[in-house]
């Protein structure tokens, strides 16, 4: 028996769930408008400027669930700052819930400073001085700076919320090296998922939404191939999964999230629809599997 | 630092009475759950159930027996660890959880802010939230008692010297003098958990004298910090990130080939 089954759960539910699956959601949209940024063709700009935008709604109600799950939210900021050495930074390198919590702050700050020059750029920015940053945001040297370091950032929130469940000693979690590479595959299908759905309103051309279709596929068969590494790895703890959770890894994730949406060729809105069903699930599969589990005892009689 | 402070555990002279869980709940000035209305478990003596914020001493009840007239009990006060290497301490990501001068792992609750990432690191399941204060918290080695020359409450009040509190290398001394009585006497499987340095953890400054093995007291074989992932999974999560940027850029020039090709978008 692996020894992650004597350990405590820390009740990560439902604020976390949420959290992950638009974290990762929110990093795999501004990744994929970053590349666009970078190597796309004008012609992809509204997909741009939908990423971008959805990146920025995602990355601050990422913080808010956070902040609402912890037991003091009024205490959120000591996570940044030691509180009783205040503005002396908090920071830990080897702890991922350290080093994410300032991720998903400089990732909401880039994120909202591109949204505000996607914004700019079709015109809806009344107040001066929200316009004035749209401004400079829309200065191509700069655009392409932030995209790259909120790019970057991007996929690291999508792919820490998985590695900070490995860097634990809960079962399913801690068993397994491949969660963090899991979330991140999902995070970005995800967030293709979004762009395909929200893009077209604002006036996404065919070629673009070809892309992402195209994109969202072969994301999709890494995330197959990436669960699969994750199942292997996990060895004599997959029997947790015969139970509800297995069930609904099983059915809800692979079959809905990840196998419809591959043979759903003709239909890119659907399918989208179905990838993201199957990306939250993937976070409830993981999540609850393991918080169900605790402090393994014998009890009388056994 | 002080010299370094801690308990041992002799489980074979524990008789289940309680007086820690007790003394622990009255000094810490614990709160009651459930109305102060105790349910019953089923399980053996074991009402407590499990340690968490608001129990941090807990007595095990482990009933071995083969038939009506063969048999035995294990009983064993359970507490947080006070790792020389703490998970917990590890992961903080407030710097709630200290290091004292004693050696020992202390929760500064006035700085946890109840992210309870310490819960899931304990590969003991010491840890949890304390409702009343919204922080995670756990035994403090009577940090506070130990601070005015006074002893923790819990082995002060253990009536048989199960709990046996000192410096830690005066405890592993008498613990390994234990052990070899209890061979001489014919319990073989006498065996100390947690009292070597070079062990895992680097040693536990809470650590037990066992007659069975550890995963039958509900403890851990081989106890690990939860950082011995994160290099590996950081490296796949960037591999895979790499991949994926790979995919969306040959995407992207496939579809130019394309439009040069005059092909127009791929048809889907």
């Amino acid at each position: 028996m692996s020894d992650t089954f004597f350990s405590g759960a820390p009740h990560w539910t439902w604020f976390i769930i949420p959290y992950f699956f638009i974290g990762g959601l929110a990093g795999g949209a501004y990744f994929l408008a970053a590349i666009l940024e970078w190597f796309g063709q004008p012609a992809h700009r509204p997909v741009i400027r939908t990423g971008y935008r959805v990146a920025a709604v995602g990355a601050i109600l990422s913080g808010a669930f956070l902040t609402i799950d912890l037991g003091r939210p009024l205490r959120f900021w000591h996570m940044l700052f030691q509180s009783e050495n205040f503005p002396a930074i908090m920071f830990k390198a080897w702890s991922p819930i350290s080093f994410g919590a300032w991720a998903i702050l400089l990732f909401g700050l880039f994120s909202v400073l591109s949204a505000l020059g996607a914004m700019s750029e079709e015109g809806r920015l009344n107040n001066r001085a929200l316009r004035a940053v749209g401004g400079v945001m829309q200065g191509r040297g700069v655009a392409k700076l932030v995209a790259a370091l909120g790019g970057l950032l991007g996929f690291f929130v999508a792919g820490y919320t998985g590695v900070l469940l490995s860097v634990t000693n809960r079962p399913i979690w801690a068993d397994s090296p491949w969660l963090g590479a899991l979330f991140l595959v999902s995070g970005a299908s995800t967030g293709a998922a979004t762009l395909i759905l929200l893009a077209p309103r604002r006036g996404a051309t065919p070629q673009s939404l070809d892309w992402l279709s195209s994109f969202d596929r072969s994301a999709l068969v890494v995330e197959l191939l990436v669960l699969v590494l994750f199942l292997v790895s996990l060895g004599s703890v997959n029997r947790v999964w015969l139970s509800f959770w297995g069930l609904l890894l099983l059915v809800g994730v692979v079959g809905v999230g990840i196998a419809a949406p591959l043979r759903l060729h003709g239909n890119a809105a659907r399918a989208a629809k179905l990838v993201l069903i199957g990306g939250f699930l993937l976070r409830v599969a993981t999540m609850l599997a393991s918080e169900g589990i605790e402090r393994y005892h014998m009890t009388a009689g056994t | 630092m002080a010299e370094a402070m801690g308990f041992f555990t002799d489980t074979t002279i524990c008789i289940g009475c309680k007086a820690c869980e007790v003394a622990c709940k009255n000094w810490n000035q614990l709160p009651a759950e459930n109305g102060g209305v105790k349910k019953m478990s089923g399980d053996s003596y074991d009402n407590t159930q499990r340690l968490d914020g608001i129990h941090w001493r807990h007595v095990k009840f482990i009933e071995q027996f083969d038939g009506p007239y063969n048999g035995r009990w294990l009983m064993m006060s359970d507490v947080c660890k006070h790792c020389v290497q703490a998970g917990c301490l590890e992961v903080c990501p407030t710097g709630a959880i200290i290091r004292t001068a004693f050696d020992t792992v202390v929760i500064q609750s006035d700085v946890c802010n109840g992210c309870r990432a310490c819960i899931a690191a304990c590969p003991f399941g010491v840890i949890d939230v304390n409702p009343v204060a919204g922080t995670a918290q756990k035994c403090t080695l009577c940090y506070d008692r130990l601070e005015v020359g006074l002893e923790p409450a819990c082995s002060k009040a253990c009536p048989t010297d199960s709990i046996q509190f000192g410096s830690i290398t005066e405890l592993r001394a008498r613990a390994q003098k234990r052990v070899d009585q209890l061979k001489a006497q014919g319990e073989t499987r006498a065996q100390l958990y947690g009292d070597d340095p070079n062990g895992p953890l680097g040693g536990l400054n809470s650590f037990y004298l066992l007659v069975d093995k550890p995963e039958v007291y509900g403890l851990p074989v081989k106890p690990q910090l939860p950082s011995r992932n994160l290099a590996k999974s950081g490296t796949f999560s960037a591999a895979s990130a790499a991949v994926l940027g790979l995919l969306a850029l040959v995407g992207l020039r496939k579809q130019r080939m394309d439009d040069i090709g005059g092909g127009g978008a791929s048809p889907n």
